[in-house]
């Protein structure tokens, strides 16, 4: 029987095919580690911080942040604590974020991940329009919710009066109470977390979520017909047709052709 | 005590090189020293001089991500660093893996790991170059910087400044890894940012340079060289040093008894001669 040559182009062909291979398992389960290890989308991220996508490709997880804080907020992930790792969170009931009005660790980011000109009005640094998320109420938890007076999450907002304010209701169960619920309002809450850090129920009543994960989205079908600004939305909306068997023919046609023997 | 000092002279400028920079780091985020800040993916000496790891900002522009000028300057200087003078010394002299790395090869050695192996290797260091495509082909399609994401290097030298978390299990990996399954299987294989500055220092200034006139060809500096291929020319021909995979750690030089090995700066019109 003849032997097969092994040539060098042979080798070379085989060897790349090798490696191209062993490359392609390696790539896809890189892929899926990294896929997995993203997909959180619970993190609280710094104030200025990117959207979570554009957050984690311009990350260089540096750390430069972590340092500039000065109430130790910040942390950078650890491998086993199940986050993007090396990217700078922070977990408010822990230690939420003091709102520091010169925001030390927004300027010092070198990659623009936490971006300046997102917590900036008129040239100046301004914590209170930043966006770290929002605070979420559980009422079933929540003692002021019972009608146990706390007042502890409003007092404790930094931006007093705005994000947070109470409502005064009737307890109709003892008929001669009031409730004061607290009541967030997500377009002052910056997500800072001094409320869920205050709160004293056993595990928070108040605590806050990545905008993104919170709040719902109307659309552009529906509007504020009341608001000016809210009708410039209706701009975006584009026509969607939807065609049903009844919807076919006009609807003038339909009732004056022999519609009620297709129905039965 | 003479000897002692010739003998490992440049082992302990490195040791002193790899955490000195650690304790700069590691001053900056626990007593708030601005000496250095950051970490080795990005940092500012004095709060002024950016740095940032190009192979990082070489993963984030595939990835997509915006390039800001800070990080961009910094970038700039590294790169320039190595690629002009410091070749792959990144490896060497600050890497905290080194130390790792280098206890396993220490290891490997005092245990007879390299008898019972011998001296053929079953890996190919091309791996590297490898990884670094296919991390840079990862991170276009998934949008993130795919390395730093499973990079044991950041997560040493980032557990070291910041809290290590189970960052010790990347160290006992990769310790395991080169001490029983490939002599310099990391460093000298698998590493992409070792690669990426074998790649960028190729024509780096400071290089080691061979007299084979002095060489009696005892081969003591290929068994200590973590990346012996690059020692081609010993015992045959006076040349320096030339391949970008050489990362100037110098243990060749150090265990050299015959004054053959040395650093020099690389001259350029020589090498040009010699088709280089």
């Amino acid at each position: 029987m003849k032997k097969k040559q092994v040539t060098d182009r042979r080798k070379f062909i085989l060897n790349m095919a090798r490696g191209v291979g062993i490359a392609a398992i390696s790539g896809f389960m890189w892929s899926a580690y990294i896929d997995e290890a993203t997909a959180s989308q619970l993190l609280l991220r710094p104030p200025g911080a990117l959207k979570e996508n554009d957050f984690l490709r311009t990350c260089i997880k540096c750390g430069l942040c972590v340092e500039a804080c000065p109430y130790d907020t910040l942390l950078l992930a650890k491998p086993g604590d199940n986050k993007p790792l090396g990217t700078p969170y922070f977990t408010p009931r822990e230690v939420p974020c003091y709102m520091c009005p010169d925001i030390p660790c927004v300027p010092v980011c070198p990659t623009g991940a936490l971006d300046e000109s997102s917590v900036t009005t008129d040239g100046k640094l301004d914590i209170t329009i930043a966006d770290m998320g929002v605070a979420v109420i559980d009422e079933d938890s929540c003692i002021a919710f019972w009608g146990i007076q706390c007042d502890a999450c409003y007092r404790a907002c930094p931006i007093l009066g705005e994000a947070i304010t109470v409502e005064y209701s009737k307890n109709e169960r003892t008929g001669k109470h009031a409730f004061l619920k607290p009541i967030v309002h997500a377009d002052a809450c910056t997500g800072c977390g001094l409320c869920e850090r205050a709160c004293v129920t056993e595990k928070a009543a108040i605590f806050i979520r990545p905008r993104e994960v919170v709040q719902g989205r109307a659309g552009d079908y529906y509007i504020k017909g009341w608001d000016k600004n809210d009708e410039k939305r209706l701009k975006n909306a584009k026509e969607i047709k939807t065609t049903t068997e009844l919807s076919k023919e006009k609807a003038q046609d339909k009732l004056n052709g022999n519609f009620l023997e297709d129905m039965y | 005590m003479k000897t002692l000092w010739n003998n490992y002279r440049y082992l302990i400028l490195r040791r002193f090189t790899q955490i000195g920079i650690l304790v700069l780091y590691f001053g900056a985020n626990a007593w708030g020293w601005n000496i250095l800040q950051g970490n080795l993916s990005s940092s500012t000496i004095f709060g002024l001089v950016p740095m940032s790891d190009p192979y990082a900002v070489a993963q984030m522009l595939v990835a997509g991500a915006m390039l800001a000028t800070d990080l961009l300057i910094g970038t700039a200087i590294v790169v320039l660093f190595y690629m002009l003078i410091g070749g792959r010394a990144f490896c060497s002299w600050v890497c905290p893996i080194n130390m790792i790395t280098d206890l396993a090869n220490f290891t490997r050695e005092k245990i007879g790991m390299n008898k019972l192996t011998g001296v053929k290797q079953p890996a190919s260091r091309k791996i590297r170059y490898w990884v670094i495509a296919l991390s840079l082909i990862i991170s276009a399609i998934m949008g993130v910087t795919a390395f730093e994401f499973i990079s044991p290097i950041s997560m040493v030298h980032r557990g070291l400044v910041f809290g290590l978390g189970f960052g010790w299990a990347a160290m006992l990996v990769i310790f395991l890894f080169d001490l029983f399954v490939l002599k310099n299987g990391w460093c000298g294989h698998i590493c992409p940012l070792g690669g990426f500055y074998s790649i960028l220092g190729k024509y780096s200034l400071i290089r080691v340079h061979h007299d084979a006139d002095k060489c009696t060809g005892c081969m003591d500096c290929k068994v200590v060289c973590p990346e012996n291929q690059v020692l081609s020319m010993i015992n045959k021909e006076s040349l320096p040093v030339l391949s970008g995979e050489c990362t100037n750690c110098a243990r060749c030089i150090e265990v050299c008894n015959d004054d053959a090995l040395g650093f020099s700066i690389r001259n350029l019109i020589k090498n040009n001669k010699t088709g280089e």
